[in-house]
């Protein structure tokens, strides 16, 4: 396969970037996009150029580093998949791929492909944690969970934070990311001692950083884990739901 | 990477300053600054959750207003008495109990008060979602799901809000309206869609409308987390339902009078 490439290259975050085009060669349709830039990197570093810094690490869709907007899809063409597991036999011979980093105020590029994904890290600093028992280990089974409880936490608890939901949303929004990282919480017995100051909590902080939901879909759209717009619809209903709770007040004098 | 709530940290600016300087501009402090408690409500209005739930509450109201509005000008079509018989009546709405026109004024009062609701929370949800993008994607974006309704919101709106006020100057005011008479909303409206262009604007108008409605109608149960897998099929029926209803209805009235179908 012969395919050409157009690729954001940006030196640093506060220098300008500029498409560059690259042809490559020789590209069998069973790699995956990462070892295709691994194969052009290569080529580059022979001929003495500088690499095109792009992020990666578990290469098989759990990690949540890879990131690249490929023809104007967050993760490319492929539903339910992390650019690590997209192949190259899902493009035509003589493709012309355009790469570009996620673009968001609170993802700045570091360097060509890479951002800077701390953001979401601030997010669940803000109430992505339970707290832990003390004392010693109870039984496993212990504490009963509904079955469709713990499916619906399970699938939320899919997400690996990669920000494909923010680069895809046409609003800069991370809903998909928060709701995801709150409702996996809140949907267990574990999660239910914060669970209202969790959801006021992640939510002050993730529109401290992030536009909002205009509910076009594209997030679900673009998720590697196929995450639900309807937990989306749950942290809403929760954040609405805790404006009224208003437990430490109860009973105290102050 | 910026917060969008605050001005950024100037510290990496400095003659001195060093690795560290730059990667708290990048990261922020991880505590956030502690805000000024406000009543509950203003808290829950600053937020852009709230924002959205109040523009779904909003929108409800206008819903039903533009439904009750349909439903009471299709009377148009069964008659001059029928029409004007029905101006009368709302204007002497809740009477003896009220005095005349107070429920019609409580009634407008609450649609006022929700426009305006919607299009404020609808500027500043924009505004923070522009802040969230400062930089717009350089190649081409391929959008899944986002269909031509969600990605038109934003026009529809302006172009339902200058229509408003074009149809409060046509037929409530009578600004627009050389041979407006108050009171005989019959005459008024076969008056005003003999003008074609007139009736140009209110088909366009309402075909906006009902593109506007076939993704709020749908938006609004997300925003207020109405999501239940009982009902979840039937959100994106009522709101296409809806939205055709309106669209039916509302343009067939220009349509129908200006070709002459419908004559006085």
């Amino acid at each position: 396969m012969h395919v050409t490439l157009e690729v954001w290259r940006q030196p640093g975050p506060d220098t300008a970037g500029r498409f560059v085009t690259y042809p490559v060669d020789d590209v069998s349709p069973d790699m995956s996009f990462l070892e295709l830039f691994d194969v052009l990197n290569e080529q580059l570093i022979k001929a003495g150029d500088e690499p095109i810094a792009f992020d990666h690490d578990c290469r098989e869709g759990i990690c949540g580093s890879c990131s690249m907007m490929i023809n104007g899809r967050a993760h490319g063409p492929e539903r339910g998949t992390a650019t690590c597991q997209l192949h190259m036999r899902k493009f035509s011979d003589g493709a012309h791929i355009t790469v570009e980093p996620w673009r968001a105020a609170a993802f700045p590029v570091i360097k060509d492909l890479c951002v800077d994904r701390a953001a979401f890290d601030r997010i669940i600093e803000a109430g992505g944690y339970i707290t832990a028992p003390t004392g010693g280990a109870r039984d496993a089974n212990e504490i009963l969970v509904p079955k469709s409880a713990a499916d619906a936490a399970m699938d939320a608890a899919a997400c690996i934070g990669c920000g494909a939901c923010v680069a895809a949303c046409p609003n800069g929004a991370a809903q998909l990311f928060t709701s995801a990282k709150i409702q996996h919480l809140n949907l267990l017995p574990q999660g239910q001692p914060e669970r209202w100051e969790r959801v006021i909590n992640m939510v002050d902080e993730m529109e401290r950083w992030f536009g909002s939901c205009t509910n076009h879909g594209e997030c679900e759209a673009a998720c590697p884990k196929d995450i639900s717009l309807d937990f989306i619809a749950l942290m809403n209903r929760d954040y609405v739901k805790a404006q009224f709770k208003q437990r430490r007040l109860a009973g105290q004098r102050r | 990477m910026t917060r969008l709530d605050e001005t950024l940290s100037t510290e990496d600016q400095r003659e001195d300053a060093d690795a560290a300087d730059r990667l708290l501009r990048s990261t922020g402090p991880p505590v956030p600054p502690t805000k000024r408690a406000v009543p509950f409500p203003l808290q829950f209005w600053r937020s852009g959750i709230g924002k959205k739930w109040a523009m779904a509450v909003s929108g409800i109201v206008l819903l039903g207003y533009v439904f009750a509005h349909m439903v009471g000008n299709l009377k148009v079509f069964l008659g001059r008495h029928q029409i004007n018989t029905y101006g009368a009546w709302l204007r002497t709405l809740g009477e003896p109990a009220f005095p005349r026109t107070v429920v019609l004024w409580g009634l407008r009062t609450a649609v006022i008060a929700a426009f305006f609701i919607h299009i404020v929370a609808a500027y500043q949800l924009t505004r923070m979602n522009r802040r969230a993008r400062p930089v717009r994607y350089q190649s081409k974006r391929d959008y899944v799901a986002a269909n031509y309704a969600s990605r038109t919101m934003r026009w529809t709106g302006v172009i339902i809000g200058l229509f408003v006020i074009f149809h409060l100057m046509d037929l409530t005011w009578g600004t627009a309206n050389p041979h407006f008479v108050r009171g005989d909303p019959y005459d008024n409206l076969f008056y005003s869609f003999d003008q074609v262009p007139v009736a140009v604007a209110y088909i366009v108008a309402n075909i906006a409308l009902g593109i506007h409605i076939f993704h709020g109608a749908w938006s609004m149960f997300q925003s207020l987390g109405w999501n239940n897998p009982r009902y979840n099929r039937w959100r994106r029926w009522f709101a296409s339902a809806f939205a055709g209803v309106i669209i039916v209805g509302n343009v067939s009235m220009p349509l129908l009078i200006t070709t002459g179908a419908v004559t006085r």
